[in-house]
């Protein structure tokens, strides 16, 4: 009998009790693991290191029971039995219901990842919202086309929906995250078998609740909780899995990779690490750059995939803009993420925060000088202070390997064609930024730099509507916009004949 | 003063329906204190007066509109803004529907179920598609210059327009359905609107403009001016303010309009008019089916439909068979009053419009057609403009009956010997909005609704629309297409950018 974790929220921002279901929610319904081995999973508090409560394992056999609920529904309720203007309601429903709930699925993401109240509610929990209602409107419009050969033929492609689609997200942005795998797939016609990351479930929990008050049919959505190595493999191996889609890390992105081509070649999409390169330019409006530059690998602890985390800055301005960086850095407020004031919560957990204090050592050791920071904040908890390194060189680990979290290095240049080739001399190519008023170079920059997103005087700009994907070692495939939708349908190209007649033997 | 009056429907009771002039957000009077009146088309008896908007009101519209086009509207708002607006309003129709199905049915004579059912049903879905569809009609980059050049477009919404109803034909036939048809998508494209509704049934949309007002949309983005078309219409079509004007109705007045655009401001213009729309039904079709689906072609709505299929040309082998299927279902219409909820066929709008299908009978008689059943005043009407569904056959393809729209339920069917003579003798029409084609034999299907010269052509069915497939007439049944992103196309104009990175320019050349 799965379990109901209850919590009263009394801060600032919510007064209020919430129900979060602990089970697994396969066709509709909540249930515990059909494995006997299965344990539960501690979800901790990364503010006080403190246990929340205990979710429901899963394991490979629950990965079983939920594909063949989805491969059901496809079969009977979703898929081509149920009209894109019907998908796409459930969609807008379900956003609607989100936008209900704000408060409730902000605190719980805050208390969960640690990432301040004020962001969830103001940034994650709506824009999940917004994303789950642009989906909506996509359903009823995914159009083949109709195509010319000639007067005998009616030739014309229909886009499908790929099957039953396996999507492991990360803990980053647990609930934007799931909007951004649920969307696109249900809009396509697919059925989704989740697995939410173990250490930040309860949103996706909470949205099994709303998932059942919007009416989605049994089996449409399954959320399996569990771990990467047996719930996470299970899905990017099972042979009735059509397509699975990932975000995280590129170590385990490849795993996936292998597991899908060696099983039934399902579809892949990968969204994976960054190292993003932020480029300012000597005629760079300095107080915004330096503002951009400091979100850029401070929002969301930088725990996220496309922060810029290797800033370039051009020799002429890098005193006086390394000295405000460092000022409006090191004034960054971190702490307790229910503090109405606090930008800056605690790492995600003490693997992440002993990783990310291990290369700051890394860091000091080979040579890199700290600007500010390179400290726990604090006495306990995962919090860092925000660190920036300088004189560093291409070598360094810090420069090459993926810290996710508030660690920048900074570095200046001298030549456009020079600073081009750093930034690209990555094995990643998910973002990168750049700052100039001189439009040319903006667009000539833009066009040389090898990653999937540029923002130009700006940074860390996402819209439900522009797609967003990694070059090279950053991933495969694009999320968002337009272009999700491709991961999820299939193009069947039908030929009829109106006339010909086939002549045999030649 | 207040600008509300009550009407009072068999089955929702008294309800206040709007009876002025809508601009920003708030009622007013006509600048000349003009009214016109309405009609309850099942008993001939008066609604209500409504405001009849001057020259005057439609100039204050139209600021109205540009104010808010420049300021609060278009790309001062984002897209998607404009989507969850149109979300919101598809909410308050639904919350309405009752409401809104009993003035319907009240002002146009429709069965108050096929009101509720169909109209307000497909109107909501409407609205909630292109509500989904505003933010993503996107531009292109064109790469061809690389290095040098830059290029893109984008797409805008064309300055503010005015969907324009007609004067006395078309399209008081489905109210809020045609009001759904121009402003949802309008509307998502970040245009403005001024509406002049039919001035026979105006009072459903003016409803309607009260929940645009609640949905939240800013004042002046969506304008309603109640009148006549000869004056309103005119001043709408002839307006040197207004960028684009949408009419649906007769080809008579979509010829003025397009000659008042072209004199004025060179508008842009989209066109629905009429249709003379043929099913061809071959021999190897089952004729039960296909009677069933030529039934609802010609007595949906009671025959007042642009795309009624009002031509069948029934193949040698079938035709008999067909004749007398079509005539059991003639006498088996679900005629009657518009309140009763079994019915599906009303009176006509008006008595101009029972008069003029009368007329086009005896002269399908005059000219020697046969009438199968029907050709009369439906007795039971009373005061009422119900016409008997009707069969004409015995056709000659010279007479006015077969040439003419007739808007009405009168079907004429002939027969054809061969594909080649079915298919001509179906495109043997000025007007192109739909046709249809009934068979078991694929590749004639397919063939077939090639050869087919419409906008719209069905295949073994009729009258089924949908919102995400375009509608609009081949030849003089228009020009341009609404529903699908084409719909919504149609509000957007192209703007070509070329930024320079590294292009110089000698001089002299």
């Amino acid at each position: 009998m799965a379990q109901t974790f209850t919590h009263e929220f009394n801060h600032a921002g919510f007064k209020g009790k919430v129900e979060v279901p602990l089970g697994l929610f396969i066709d509709g319904k909540w249930t515990t693991s059909v494995d006997k081995g299965a344990k539960t999973i501690d979800s901790v508090n990364p503010s006080t290191g403190e246990v929340i409560c205990s979710i429901h394992e899963g394991l490979g056999a629950d990965v079983d029971v939920a594909v063949k609920a989805a491969r059901k529904a496809f079969d009977t309720t979703w898929g081509t039995n149920c009209p894109g203007f019907e998908r796409g309601k459930y969609l807008i429903r379900i956003a609607e219901l989100i936008e209900r709930d704000v408060d409730i699925l902000a605190s719980l993401e805050a208390m969960d990842n640690g990432k301040a109240f004020a962001i969830a509610k103001g940034f994650d929990v709506p824009q999940s919202a917004a994303v789950f209602r642009y989906y909506g409107g996509w359903a009823d419009k995914i159009h083949g086309k109709t195509i010319e050969t000639s007067s005998l033929k009616f030739a014309y492609t229909a886009h499908e929906p790929v099957g039953v689609a396996g999507q492991i997200i990360p803990w980053n942005f647990p609930l934007y995250m799931f909007s951004w795998k649920i969307g696109p797939a249900l809009a396509a016609g697919c059925t989704v078998v989740i697995k939410p990351s173990e250490l930040t479930p309860l949103t996706a929990l909470y949205m099994t609740k709303l998932i059942k008050e919007a009416g989605v049919p049994d089996g449409v959505i399954n959320v399996v909780t569990g771990y990467g190595n047996t719930v996470g493999s299970t899905i990017a191996a099972h042979p009735e899995v059509d397509k699975v889609a990932f975000t995280g890390s590129t170590a385990v992105g490849r795993k996936v990779l292998e597991e899908a081509s060696k099983s039934n070649l399902k579809k892949v999409t990968l969204e994976l690490g960054g190292k993003g390169a932020n480029i300012i330019f000597e005629d760079a409006d300095l107080e915004e750059a330096v503002k951009y530059a400091a979100q850029g690998f401070l929002f969301n602890h930088g725990q996220t995939c496309c922060a810029g985390t290797r800033l370039f800055v051009h020799q002429n301005i890098y005193d006086k803009f390394a000295a405000r960086f460092k000022e409006i850095t090191s004034k960054t407020k971190v702490g307790d993420p229910f503090d109405a004031n606090v930008y800056q919560g605690p790492q995600v957990s003490q693997t992440q925060y002993d990783r990310i204090m291990n290369h700051i050592e890394c860091g000091k050791q080979e040579g890199a000088k700290v600007i500010t920071g390179g400290v726990r904040h604090g006495k306990q908890g995962y919090f860092i202070e925000p660190t920036i390194f300088g004189d560093v060189t291409a070598n360094m680990k810090i420069v090459k390997e993926e810290i996710f979290g508030p660690v920048i290095v900074i570095s200046k240049f001298e030549d456009e064609d020079k600073v081009i080739a750093e930034a690209n001399q990555s094995e990643y190519g998910l973002s990168a930024g750049l700052f100039t008023k001189d439009i040319t170079r903006a667009h000539r920059v833009a066009q040389q730099l090898k990653a999937g997103t540029i923002w130009v005087n700006c940074f860390n700009e996402l819209h439900p509507q522009v797609p967003f994907g990694g070059y090279k070692s950053s991933g495969l495939g694009r999320e968002l916009g337009e272009y999700a939708l491709e991961n999820y349908t299939e193009v069947k190209a039908v030929h009829v004949n109106m006339g010909m007649k086939c002549g045999f033997p030649v | 003063m207040s600008h509300y009056a009550s009407v009072s429907t068999p089955k929702a009771g008294s309800l206040k329906v709007p009876t002025g002039i809508f601009i920003n957000n708030e009622w007013s009077p006509s600048s000349s204190g003009e009214t016109f009146s309405t009609v309850n088309p099942a008993t001939n008896k008066p609604l209500l007066d409504i405001s009849h908007a001057t020259k005057d009101d439609v100039d204050r519209a139209v600021k109205a509109a540009r104010k808010a086009f420049e300021t609060t509207w278009a790309n001062n708002v984002t897209a998607a803004e404009r989507g969850r607006l149109l979300f919101k309003l598809a909410d308050l129709m639904e919350r309405d529907t009752d409401k809104l199905a009993a003035v319907e049915s009240l002002n146009t004579g429709k069965g108050v179920r096929m009101a509720r059912t169909v109209d307000l049903a497909d109107s909501i879905a409407c609205l909630r598609y292109y509500a989904g569809l505003a933010d993503k009609l996107h531009g292109t980059t064109i790469d061809n210059y690389a290095k040098e050049k830059f290029i893109y477009t984008i797409q805008q919404p064309i300055g503010y327009l005015s969907p324009l109803r007609a004067d006395g034909s078309i399209p008081w036939n489905y109210p809020i359905q045609m009001w759904a048809w121009k402003i949802a998508p309008a509307l998502a494209a970040g245009c403005c609107v001024v509406m002049k509704p039919s001035e026979l049934t105006p009072l459903t949309a003016l409803m309607l403009s009260d929940l645009v007002a609640e949905a939240g949309f800013p004042p002046g983005v969506f304008n309603t001016v109640p009148g006549l078309g000869a004056t309103t219409g005119d001043a709408i079509a002839r307006h040197d303010d207004i960028d684009k004007v949408a009419f649906t109705g007769s080809v008579l007045t979509g010829r003025k309009i397009s000659i008042a655009a072209a004199e004025s401001n060179l508008k842009k213009v989209t066109l629905e008019l009429g249709g003379k729309s043929p099913i061809v039904i071959f021999d190897s079709a089952d004729v039960e089916e296909a009677a069933d689906w030529a039934a609802c072609a010609i007595w949906f709505n009671s025959g007042q439909d642009c795309c009624a299929g009002s031509r069948v040309y029934v193949q040698q082998g079938a035709y008999e068979g067909f004749v007398k299927a079509l005539k059991a279902r003639a006498e088996a219409t679900a005629i009657g009053q518009p309140e009763d909820e079994k019915t599906s066929f009303g009176p006509l709008i008006s008595q101009l419009q029972r008069d003029k299908v009368l007329r086009y009978i005896d002269s399908g008689k005059a000219e020697g057609a046969t009438v199968v059943t029907g050709g009369r005043k439906w007795a039971p009407g009373g005061e009422g403009f119900w016409i008997e569904p009707t069969i004409l056959t015995d056709i000659k393809q010279d007479m006015t009956v077969i040439r003419e729209e007739i808007f009405g339920p009168v079907v004429c069917v002939s027969t054809f010997d061969d594909e080649t003579e079915g298919v001509a003798m179906a495109n043997n029409t000025t007007y192109g909005l739909a046709a249809a084609v009934f068979t078991n034999d694929t590749r004639q299907a397919t063939r077939v609704s090639r050869a087919l010269n419409a906008g719209t052509v069905w295949i073994n069915e009729y009258m089924l629309v949908d919102n995400g497939a375009p509608f609009g007439g081949f030849k003089q049944s228009g020009i341009g297409r609404e529903l699908g992103v084409n719909g919504m196309e149609t509000y957007m104009q192209v703007k070509a950018v070329h930024q320079n990175l590294t292009q110089t320019s000698p001089w002299p050349l």
